[in-house]
């Protein structure tokens, strides 16, 4: 454990960083350096992406739960918290800039709009998270996506937000909001993993009826971290909103929800830094086919698609597994007390490698054909 | 009234569509407990085959009979040869891992199959050519019914029976039921379990295939994302009526059809706007699980520690 100086200190140097990565990215850049808007807009996404996957990871890798929905409370994030900057937002953020100054107004602004974005999703986490989860497996995946879908639709018939035609939105997000959410979001699921919510969690994840017949209330933690994850998620939506300036239901299919799965997938479900690692990867990945030679850049999404196959054929558990990456990795490289175990299990958690099938892929019951 | 027999006709051709491809969810998800969701777009290669074959064997000039039959039956012949490949090639190295593994795979087939027909066809629409006299015959009073709409009766109640027929009356059926009973008794039993996943993807995609067909023969614009959404619904359908379940696919896919025509038609005498068209399957899925969690027609797997 880290004492509380070396905690600070880490936490300065963290917040540091962000600015000074956010003053790169910015267009008149550091010290006269800086990259082009391309580059800024995939880190940006990047960003983003991040807190989506490591939201899903909550409810789908360390809670077992299979949600396709993601997708769907990320639009009503987005799209609440537009509404609130549209609206309401100029004309709030003037009578406050008189009382506060102008930068603190236009912070004190987005930050309500996140907020209300995140309350909003969780909300909507909630009404979905009550009937759906008495569901299992396969049935609770599609009734989410069910709900995503639907949620989708209504919006897109909603005039007030534009409707089938879109919706303009203010820009308020830069990389600070991005990275220090980005940040927030992996402390809060890192907190939340490693606390007694946590471990009831894992044991739902690892055999539902057995944590049951412990006496967790499973029902209860279940749609806990359902909310929780749509709340963040949420929050993942308003700073997309409010970066990209243009909302579109497209954006918000079903596809998209397939794509955060797949980061969480491929970085190793249960993992965190699993999750930030896939989520970068698979936000790069389309990017940097790109550059195929000729003709070939045609088929970048081909090349995208028979990659995750491969890597699927290849890596079954992900390219972490339900390892965590650390420091601490490095240091065991070197030398391995005696008695530690995998790193992420030394806080009691068991999230060492699975030696016997848990609920995800325990073999079919019966059937009926 | 009239209006009222016109819907039905109407919803019962598109649910027929829907079952077709629903019974190869049901199959290949009774067997592997894989949601296949390259299935759609198996759907969708199904058309782009047929489109193909009218135009180089020369059928796309006029209607024939004989043409849609080899239009129909080598379309279906060559979708199931894709399903297989994609079974041996993609699902069967990852069937022995997670099921969030076998699950990535086949949105990666899906991507892949979609990815592959823009790049190489482009996402523009293509007209496929007529190969039925497009006729209709007005049926009780000022309701009418197409021939395209008659085909897509006729051969999917006809493709249904012959499904019914090998899945309870032969040999591969029994094995079939046996290997989705439990595959590693099945395969201690002595059955090729591995050629029985293969005749099943090859049945279910042979099913699509000819639902792609018919469907272009009703509407007749084909492109390389039609599997998407279609397909999503076909699956819908086959978890409303059980997944696993043979009839329940049938009996999803016309409901689902149905509600969907009715919402297009009467939605808005009740203030649902025709927008909620792709929202309505969904709907109905999600109250009918609530109140039955394994669908209509599925039966409940009691669950042991």
């Amino acid at each position: 454990m880290p004492t509380l100086g070396k905690r600070l200190l880490a936490a300065a140097i963290l917040v540091l960083a962000l600015i000074a990565m956010n003053a790169y990215m910015s267009d008149e850049g550091l010290f006269g350096f800086g990259i082009p808007p391309y580059y800024a807009r995939v880190i940006m996404l990047a960003g983003i992406n991040v807190i989506l996957a490591v939201s899903l990871n909550l409810i789908t890798g360390f809670t077992g739960q299979f949600s396709i929905g993601h997708a769907g409370f990320m639009a009503v994030g987005a799209y609440s918290s537009a509404y609130l900057t549209v609206y309401y937002g100029q004309a709030w953020e003037r009578s406050l800039a008189g009382v506060v100054g102008g930068t603190v107004a236009h912070v004190l602004i987005f930050l309500l709009a996140i907020l209300v974005g995140a309350l909003v999703a969780a909300l909507a986490g909630l009404l979905v998270g009550i009937p759906s989860l008495r569901l299992r497996g396969d049935y609770l995946a599609i009734v989410t996506l069910g709900f995503a879908e639907i949620i989708r639709i209504v919006i897109l018939n909603i005039d007030k937000v534009g409707g089938a035609t879109g919706f303009t939105v203010p820009g308020y997000t830069n990389f600070l909001w991005v990275g220090g959410f980005a940040v927030i979001t992996i402390v809060i699921v890192y907190n939340i993993v490693h606390s007694d919510m946590g471990r009831a969690l894992i044991s739902i994840r690892e055999d539902e009826l057995a944590a049951e017949a412990m006496g967790i209330n499973t029902t209860r933690y279940k749609v806990l971290s359902f909310v929780i994850s749509s709340a963040l998620a949420g929050m993942a939506g308003v700073l997309f909103g409010h970066y990209t300036q243009f909302l579109s239901t497209n954006d918000f299919q079903f596809i998209r929800s397939f794509e955060i799965i797949i980061m969480i997938v491929l970085g190793g479900m249960g993992s965190l830094t699993g999750a930030v690692f896939g989520s970068i990867v698979i936000t790069l990945l389309p990017e940097l086919l790109r550059k195929l030679p000729g003709d070939a850049s045609k088929y970048r999404l081909v090349v995208y698609s028979a990659l995750l196959i491969i890597i699927m054929l290849t890596r079954p558990q992900g390219i972490l597994g339900t390892r965590e990456f650390g420091l601490s990795w490095l240091k065991r490289a070197r030398k391995r007390p005696e008695g530690t175990q995998a790193v992420g299990a030394s806080n009691g958690v068991p999230m060492a490698e699975h030696t016997k099938p848990s609920s995800l892929d325990r073999e079919k019951e019966a059937g009926n054909l | 009234m009239d209006t009222f027999v016109q819907q039905l006709i109407n919803g019962l051709t598109i649910g027929a569509i829907y079952a077709l491809i629903a019974l190869g969810y049901t199959m290949v998800y009774g067997i592997l407990r894989l949601i296949n969701f390259a299935h759609g777009d198996i759907y969708m290669v199904g058309a782009f085959v047929g489109y193909f074959l009218a135009f180089q064997l020369g059928f796309a000039a006029g209607p024939s009979l004989v043409g849609l039959g080899v239009v129909l039956i080598g379309s279906m012949i060559i979708a199931a040869l894709v399903g297989m490949a994609v079974e041996r090639f993609a699902y069967r190295p990852v069937r022995k891992y997670s099921r969030m593994t076998t699950l990535i795979t086949a949105i990666g087939v899906s991507l892949l199959i979609e990815n592959l027909f823009v790049a190489r066809l482009g996402a523009a629409p293509r007209a496929f050519p007529q190969l039925l006299r497009e006729q209709s015959y007005s049926l009780f009073g000022n309701a009418a019914i197409s021939k395209s709409q008659i085909l897509i009766f006729a051969v999917s109640i006809l493709l249904m029976l012959l499904l019914q027929w090998i899945i309870f009356k032969t040999k591969v059926g029994t094995a079939m039921r046996a290997v989705s009973f439990n595959l590693n008794s099945a395969k201690l039993m002595g059955i090729n379990t591995d050629a029985i996943i293969s005749i099943t993807f090859a049945l279910g995609s042979a099913l699509a295939a000819a639902g792609g067909v018919l469907t272009a023969q009703y509407n007749p614009q084909i492109d390389p994302l039609m599997g998407i959404i279609t397909g999503l619904k076909a699956f819908v359908a086959a978890v409303l009526g059980g997944i696993g379940n043979v009839p329940g696919a049938v009996l999803g896919g016309l409901l689902i059809g149905l509600a969907e025509t009715f919402v297009v038609g009467y939605g808005q005498n009740i203030g649902v706007p025709t927008t909620f068209r792709d929202a309505v399957a969904f709907a109905i899925l999600i109250l009918v699980l609530l109140f039955r969690p394994t669908g209509l027609l599925g039966t409940t797997v009691q669950e042991k520690v």
